[in-house]
């Protein structure tokens, strides 16, 4: 039972993918970050000629268009940052619960810490950054816990569709109850219900500094976890054989993640599915090593979230479309996608 | 006494208890129909409440019972009537608590689509009921043909569902951002739904789906009452089974989305009210017309609630959302404790 719910589709010839190929696909998804980091400065919902862009990544702000220019690099860094951890966040925690339907937004993490920061800025009057971010990383923390208790109780344990029902359960409620919180609040109402769509519009490099170390952190352990995340992914008898200490691996990795969704949700708001899609899609790529995976979630998060948030300033040009918008309208069918490909026993 | 004579004896005796609870259900709704009229920000004496009703001028009363309170309660109790049971008809049918139309993604078609009509093609009244409940017939085959499995809604159907609800819920909330003259109160109704502004030429739409919806629910409540025990049973007990499950759809459809069309989709009434009719009446009889009745009460009591009973004035989406999660939460709890499939 615990086997069947490997995220592991057998059939892929995990073997037959040799390192340097992996290299290969990896840096060249690092260019096509690179090129759509150069397409996020260039491209918005206003246009500017290329003699101020290059003025504007030169520090100018002669004109509306190098202003407009210069506000789109703190946003491309905040897209990349948050894509980045979300992807990688997804991937550690389809890892940990041995689920393919895993995913920050999904077991419920982002909108724990959603209403965490919500109930902080409400109740308790917090403003500034670091108390935001610890808010937020408490509250993933406690969403987590909750939703893998509900998903795990009863036999089979943590079967993937007990434990995505749980989160989404939760989602749910505690979506109410951050609209309970916000409503009688009409001074932070406005500025609340933008951020819980999800978004990187409106960033700046002061925003940004505050949750740096906390994503590096998160990066640095949840980078670190791949060798232990490849043996949980053998079951855990199997792993505890290999001489893994399972509670404390799947301890430390879900750490590791809930430091880079709290993060990523305290200055971006909760945004559903990346974490979902990056990883399925990084391992049609390069396998199910997480070694690889890790890595590749991370780019490829980050290419994602870009994509995104530029496809959001196209679309609805000359208004802009929260990138929380674009990515539950792309992911939902990929989720549903993932939920029909699964084991008619497990349901 | 014989067996035969024990059975007819408790039949009677449930049916008769049956009767009693749904009288006593009536009767709850129209008490607190009755308090939302004459008691708001201000008491109003019964009498005067009454001759308001009767088309009588009365001095310092017409004005909030007949312009404020009036429409708000009637909307409320055809909403909640509504709401009860599209729910409970979708939650037998498919023999799930959890396949309430508003968790598997039918209130949000049907909200998305209202929008739609309202804010982009600036449509208004029936029209936009015709939208509504195309989208939330759109959307009931879409979950249906994605996730059918001999007529059970297994946990695929709730997460297939659910997906399609967070993909259109995305799309409400581009249209809201792009309408221009967006405020927070119309946001909220279609975000949790909500009774303010309610006006009484509102309720004759929801009256008509009523009239017709309903009366073809409750035509097919036997059929339904039977799909319970699987199709199989149902088919043998001479339920023609592809027929009464479409009539069921459409009519809860239809149901849902005009009233969903009017106020929003008022968050889990559809999902509450079934269960809670169950605890009440048991399983002594249809189950249709007690979760109608509880809807109705639910919306009644939540927006009474939400405006004068709480420090802040709520609209009654919040109040039920409030109530209904943790109720959620249970539900999945207990399903996985006694390891049924949800």
């Amino acid at each position: 039972m615990i086997a069947s719910s490997l995220p592991v589709p057998a059939r892929q010839p995990i073997a037959g993918r040799s390192n340097r190929v992996r290299s290969l696909w990896l840096l060249g998804l690092a260019t096509v970050l690179a090129g759509l980091c150069a397409l996020s400065v260039t491209t918005g919902s206003r246009d500017v000629g290329w003699a101020d862009i290059a003025a504007a990544l030169g520090g100018g702000q002669d004109n509306i268009g190098q202003a407009a220019v210069s506000l789109r690099i703190p946003r491309t860094l905040l897209a990349v940052l948050a894509g980045a951890a979300l992807g990688l966040a997804g991937a550690v925690m389809q890892g940990v619960t041995r689920n393919p339907l895993a995913d920050p937004g999904i077991l419920g993490v982002n909108m724990g810490a959603s209403l965490a920061v919500v109930i902080g800025v409400a109740w308790f009057n917090i403003a500034s950054a670091q108390a935001y971010i610890w808010t937020a990383i408490i509250g993933a923390g406690c969403t987590a816990g909750f939703v893998y208790a509900i998903g795990s109780l009863g036999r089979g344990g943590a079967t993937p569709l007990k434990l995505a029902l749980a989160g989404v359960a939760t989602s749910i409620a505690f979506a109410s109850l951050v609209m309970a919180v916000v409503l009688p609040r009409n001074d932070i109402a406005g500025g609340i219900r933008s951020w819980q769509i999800g978004g990187v519009g409106g960033a700046t490099f002061d925003r940004i500094l505050p949750v740096l170390p906390f994503l590096a952190v998160g990066m640095v352990i949840a980078l670190l976890s791949a060798r232990r995340l490849n043996s949980l992914a053998l079951g855990d008898e199997m792993a505890a054989g290999l001489g893994e200490r399972v509670a404390l691996a799947r301890g430390v990795a879900a750490f590791g993640a809930i430091l880079l969704c709290g993060a990523t949700t305290a200055i971006c708001g909760p945004i559903g599915f990346l974490g979902l899609i990056v990883p399925h899609l990084c391992r049609l790529l390069v396998g199910a090593d997480y070694r690889w995976l890790l890595p590749f979630s991370a780019v490829g998060g980050a290419s994602l979230l870009l994509l995104a948030d530029i496809a959001g300033r196209i679309i609805a040009r000359p208004a802009e479309l929260d990138v929380g918008i674009v990515t539950a309208f792309v992911g939902a069918p990929f989720f549903i996608w993932v939920v029909m490909r699964q084991r008619i026993r497990e349901l | 006494m014989t067996a035969f004579q024990a059975i007819v004896a408790s039949r009677r005796r449930h049916g008769r208890n049956y009767a009693v609870l749904t009288a006593i259900l009536v009767a709850l709704v129209i008490a607190i129909f009755a308090l939302t009229l004459s008691l708001g920000q201000s008491f109003t004496p019964p009498d005067e409440v009454l001759r308001v009703l009767l088309g009588e001028e009365v001095k310092g009363a017409s004005f909030a019972v007949g312009q404020l309170r009036l429409p708000r309660a009637v909307l409320a109790i055809l909403a909640g009537l509504s709401f009860g049971l599209a729910g409970v008809a979708f939650q037998i049918m498919l023999r799930n608590p959890l396949a309430s139309p508003d968790i598997i993604g039918i209130s949000s078609g049907a909200s998305a689509a209202a929008v739609f009509a309202i804010v982009v093609l600036s449509l208004k009244g029936v029209a936009v009921s015709i939208f509504a409940v195309s989208g939330g017939l759109v959307v009931a085959l879409l979950v249906y043909a994605l996730s059918f499995r001999n007529g059970a809604a297994g946990t695929r159907l709730i997460l297939v569902g659910i997906g399609v609800s967070a993909m259109l819920e995305s799309v409400v909330a581009y249209i809201l951002s792009q309408a221009a003259d967006w405020n927070l109160q119309e946001t909220m109704r279609w975000l949790t739904g909500s009774l303010n502004g309610a006006q009484l030429g509102q309720a004759v739409p929801l009256l008509a789906a009523l009239v017709l919806f309903g009366g073809l629910l409750l035509n097919q409540a036997r059929g339904l009452d039977l799909l319970r025990l699987g199709d199989d049973t149902a088919a043998a007990l001479g339920v023609r089974v592809g027929r009464t499950r479409i009539a069921v759809i459409i009519a809860a459809v239809g149901l849902i989305a005009t009233a969903t069309a009017v106020t929003g989709p008022i968050a889990f009434i559809a999902f509450l009210s079934g269960p809670i009719a169950a605890r009440i009446v048991g399983s002594r009889g249809s189950l249709l017309i007690p979760s109608a009745l509880v809807g109705a009460l639910l919306v009644l009591a939540g927006d009474y609630a939400g405006q004068f009973l709480l420090p802040t004035r709520y609209p009654v989406g919040v109040v039920t959302g409030v109530l209904g999660a943790p109720y959620l939460i249970y539900l999945i709890v207990r399903a996985n404790r006694s390891g049924s499939s949800l």
